[in-house]
């Protein structure tokens, strides 16, 4: 009964470094439509850029600080120089310059950091935990992890729904042409989706590293996971990704307890189960 | 010197001209009404002017100034705003948002803000936090509207804003514009019912064909020169 409790809680906090991962896809997802397939691979880079600079003797916060801006900027960049130049009715151009885009930043990390595994280490915060009672204990890390999936999610919110700023992203989402005549300058709007996506993996990208090792090869992987959160969830709604998430996380808790063989598969499995109870996810908000 | 012209403008979907060198005037405070079938590019010739579909430089005019080369979102800060064809409203906004959103791109002072648009449709003002697909036709109208007002544009186009709608509701829209006309804005109507277009507007163009077959003042016009310049038999 204990193991099943400490399983449970355990499979929560993993959903919530997976919503982390999802949050930046859903976004960009939800108003561009567009499927990045390097993201997975983008939040690798994020670890190793974090971990470049703490070994470079920055401290790992002022490291985080710095890295969630840079990759602010480097999505901005990556969708006004690049991925608008490919916008039209078609979405397969978008996707497979993504997909090249996955390729070229597996293979730059491979070139610059090696295939060795590394870890972002945060001294005796990685161990700590807090005792629940009963025999159960909560790792810090991971409860710090889930409220910044939380925190990114009551923010972003607070952008779209309470802003102007917000309006304009919904509205580009809803109908892009008409937002044009609104004086909504659309290319604008999808660079600072993409900005935010990316600062949203650089954050991702710190509790990745910090929680179990990374290389450059494990991108694919993060994707795959951050994809089942956001069709989980319902596509349009963070508070769904959220949610998907830590179905994701708590499918692969519950899977690894029977047997660790489990524990990746029974992820999948939960997703399947989903999509043929709820196609269009638990919580979907877009109509389409 | 009209504020709005064009000049020769020509406008193309890929390979299909829709389009033909159309030369259009339209002057300060002026309602000027664009008729035509079905596909006679009316449609088109708004878009173009408001910045949706690509044109030569020089082919629009407005204050004297080639604005041709600009995108949709610049156009609308210089003070013109389209009602789009079939109204297209934010699905996932509400009433007020939508209004709301038509602000964005306001750069000009003028008459036209939230209290304002819920004085000229009130019941917009009691539906105001519903979402905009829950409303009756006549009253997503009345958003389409309003939300293109928010900009305080100088000229209105207006795509079929009597489209699809009952004859009342018909009359609430066209005494909304005659208040809009008021403020001073200049209006360019496209309408396929010719009665309520002549009614209000200065001077009427008819389209056939992506050219323009007849213009003048509506009461210069004779029926029998409307029906050949709309058929063109």
């Amino acid at each position: 009964m204990l193991g099943w409790a400490d399983t449970l809680l355990q499979g929560i906090l993993l959903g919530g470094l997976y919503s982390l991962y999802a949050t930046g896809l859903s976004v960009i997802f939800g108003i561009m439509r567009l499927v990045n397939l390097a993201h997975g691979d983008l939040i690798v880079l994020g670890a190793f850029l974090i971990l470049a600079a703490t070994s470079a003797g920055v401290p790992l916060v002022v490291a985080c600080a710095v890295v969630v801006p840079l990759m602010f900027a480097l999505g901005y960049g990556l969708q006004s120089l690049l991925l608008n130049r490919a916008l039209g009715r078609n979405i397969l151009p978008p996707l497979l310059i993504t997909f090249g885009l996955s390729i070229i930043v597996q293979n730059g990390l491979l070139e610059t950091f090696s295939a060795d595994t590394r870890r972002l280490d945060v001294g005796s915060l990685q161990s700590a935990s807090l005792p629940l009672g009963g025999g159960i204990a909560i790792g810090v890390m991971p409860l710090i992890g889930l409220a910044a999936a939380i925190a990114v999610i009551l923010l972003l919110n607070a952008l779209f729904y309470r802003t102007a700023l917000g309006r304009a992203f919904r509205a580009t989402s809803d109908d892009v042409e008409i937002a044009q005549l609104m004086g909504i300058n659309n290319r604008s709007i999808y660079a600072l989706t993409m900005g935010i996506s990316l600062a949203v993996c650089a954050l991702a990208a710190f509790f990745l590293g910090t929680r179990a090792n990374f290389d450059p090869s494990i991108g694919p992987a993060r994707l795959l996971y951050a994809f089942e959160a956001v069709i989980i969830g319902g596509l349009g709604s963070l508070w769904g990704t959220l949610a998907g998430g830590i179905v994701v996380g708590l499918a692969q808790a519950i899977g690894a307890h029977i047997d660790p063989e489990w524990q990746i598969l029974s992820g999948h499995i939960a997703f399947l189960i989903v999509l043929v109870i709820r196609p269009r996810g638990l919580f979907p908000r877009a109509v389409d | 010197m009209a504020m709005l012209e064009t000049h020769d403008l020509s406008a193309f979907y890929g390979d299909f001209q829709a389009l033909f060198g159309i030369t259009f005037t339209l002057e300060e405070g002026e309602t000027v009404a664009i008729i035509g079938a079905n596909g006679a590019g009316k449609s088109t010739f708004l878009k173009t002017v408001a910045g949706l579909l690509r044109r030569p430089p020089p082919a629009v005019r407005f204050d004297n100034r080639d604005i041709g080369a600009l995108p949709a979102y610049d156009i609308v800060k210089l003070g013109i705003a389209l009602v789009p064809e079939g109204r297209r409203l934010f699905s996932s906004l509400s009433v007020e948002e939508n209004l709301l959103v038509g602000a964005y791109g306001r750069r000009i002072a003028g008459p036209w803000d939230l209290p304002a648009i819920y004085r000229l449709f009130p019941v917009l003002h009691e539906r105001r936090h519903a979402a905009s697909t829950a409303l009756s036709g006549g009253q997503q109208q009345m958003v389409a509207i309003g939300r293109s007002l928010m900009s305080n544009p100088r000229v209105l186009l207006c795509d079929e804003i009597s489209l699809g709608l009952a004859p009342i509701i018909i009359r609430d829209i066209y005494a909304a514009l005659a208040d809009i006309k008021q403020h001073g804005t200049s209006v360019v109507l496209v309408e396929q019912d010719l009665v309520h277009a002549m009614s209000v507007a200065d001077r009427a163009y008819c389209f056939q064909e992506g050219r323009v077959s007849l213009t003048g003042r509506p009461r210069d016009l004779s029926r029998d020169a409307i029906h050949a310049a709309y058929f063109g038999m």
